[in-house]
């Protein structure tokens, strides 16, 4: 293989002018935890409503969870972004869809909000499961004592089901950072639009791509170390899955 | 004080649990609930706050219809203590958390109130000392009458047990009865499922004997044990007093 290793590339300027190609891959590591942080959000509010109803004795509530979770999961990622991204502009009455297609950033709302609501299945279904593997009398003594069903879920129900589903949802948490990669079809320059970029300014596309890959590591080992820590810092004394 | 009357219920179209149950409990008085295993004599208990729905007949608790669709039910259940077989504690919180929650949340007392009230019913169950562990540290016992402070602590007009001693060891059952023994000298209303005929023998004023989701016998404790009318209870009795 011919190729030209060059490891200082990083700090030569890059051909936009502002900066080195290591401010261009920074820049995109930023758009790529913002879009993150938001999805993840999302998703997580999403998926609490969703699972939530998922779990509820009521027919009607569980039917509408579970169309929300089957449309989000069985659909590629991809498919979604172009749908929210090149399809429903069009499907809107034509001033909606215009306002849309022009609104400032529009790549990086679309796949925040696109990638949020595709996780938010996955979080949904955990939550279900982990709402659904608390003892029956749980739900039961909160009733007796005269909580409201509401009141059941934020008191009693939610804190254990979330305390128990910690493991998973880390996982969903780093899947949630992967997929916003997939951002990059619709537009968004995140950080591997960026390194990208870089190998088609430069030709260096191992070095850029090394890069890329050291900084979704990165970012991932803060998420695991922190939703490790923050699974510690809730464990419960004595109980089984705390320690 | 609750007054069942020809309370039927079905579990699916065909399988019937209840079967015209009719019987009642006068303010002060202590009925105990026996019967084989799968007689039904959970459900019925369950039925008198609503934790379980019924499809015919009627139970008013302190002249309010349990089965009117009008009735608010968490009012009504905050008034009306419940002990389960499996303690039902809310493991994330810490023991005198757990007696707040509901008196909070429900009855609106602050949280000073809320304690204050906590503590005395822990002193009263032996438990104070264990005001800040959570339930896990606890044992069987323990928790069970953590459980029972937990019901008091709402101020309710009637306590209803569901098998508070099943899933005791041996050496735990008796703190958990000398507590619902105290409870029956001072003049609550209860209504217990248990097995424990001495516990029947020593405190119920009425024994009722469930068989196959009908109340096959309800009697005056000495009537009861000096001679049971039907042959299943006298089956039943010869069956667990034998050893």
């Amino acid at each position: 293989m011919n190729y030209n290793w060059n490891w200082h590339i990083f700090f030569e300027p890059n051909p936009t002018g502002a900066g080195t190609y290591l401010d261009l891959l920074v820049s995109g590591l930023w758009l790529t935890i913002k879009t993150a942080l938001l999805a993840w959000v999302i998703a997580l509010i999403f998926g609490t409503i969703v699972g939530i109803l998922r779990s509820l004795p009521s027919k009607a509530a569980s039917w509408v969870g579970f169309c929300y979770v089957e449309f989000f999961r069985n659909m590629p990622l991809l498919v979604q972004l172009f749908l929210w991204f090149f399809v429903l502009p069009e499907l809107l009455p034509r001033a909606a869809g215009l306002w849309l297609k022009q609104l400032p950033n529009a790549p990086f709302w679309t796949a925040a909000i696109g990638v949020g609501l595709f996780m938010s299945a996955r979080v949904a279904v955990q939550l279900a499961a982990g709402i659904a593997s608390l003892p029956r009398g749980q739900k039961q003594a909160a009733t007796a004592l005269g909580l409201t069903t509401a009141q059941g879920y934020r008191y009693v129900l939610l804190p254990m089901a979330f305390r128990i589903i910690m493991p998973p949802l880390t996982s969903e948490f780093l899947n949630t950072v992967k997929n916003t990669s997939v951002a990059i079809t619709i537009g968004l320059i995140e950080l591997t639009g960026q390194a990208r970029a870089m190998q088609e300014f430069s030709f260096q596309v191992f070095e850029a791509f090394t890069a890329a890959t050291v900084m979704y590591l990165a970012i991932n080992i803060i998420v695991v170390t922190g939703m490790r820590f923050l699974e510690r810092s809730l464990a419960i004394p004595g109980y089984i899955t705390g320690k | 004080m609750i007054e069942i009357s020809h309370v039927n219920k079905w579990y699916g179209p065909s399988f019937q649990v209840l079967k015209d149950c009719t019987t009642s409990v006068a303010k002060g008085e202590v009925v105990v609930v026996c019967g084989p295993s799968g007689s039904g004599k959970s459900t019925l208990i369950k039925c008198v706050n609503a934790l379980e729905p019924f499809q015919e007949g009627q139970i008013i608790l302190d002249g309010i219809k349990v089965n009117d669709p009008k009735t608010d039910l968490p009012k009504l259940r905050a008034r009306v203590g419940m002990v389960f077989q499996h303690f039902e504690l809310f493991p994330h919180l810490r023991i005198i958390e757990n007696l707040c929650l509901a008196q909070e949340k429900v009855l609106g007392r602050s949280h000073d109130e809320a304690v204050a009230k906590g503590d005395k019913l822990l002193e009263r169950v032996g438990m104070k000392a264990h005001a800040n562990k959570y339930p896990a540290e606890l044992s069987g016992g323990q928790q069970q009458r953590v459980a029972i402070a937990r019901a008091l602590a709402m101020d309710p007009i009637a306590m209803l047990f569901d098998e508070p001693t099943s899933a005791l060891d041996p050496e735990m059952i008796s703190e958990v009865l000398d507590v619902m023994v105290d409870l029956a000298h001072e003049g609550m209303t209860m209504m217990v499922v248990t097995h424990e005929m001495g516990f029947a023998s020593k405190v119920a004023n009425r024994v009722i004997f469930m068989d196959k989701g009908e109340i096959v016998e309800d009697a005056q404790k000495t009537d009861f044990f000096g001679s049971p009318r039907s042959e299943r209870a006298q089956k039943f009795l010869s069956k667990i007093l034998s050893h």
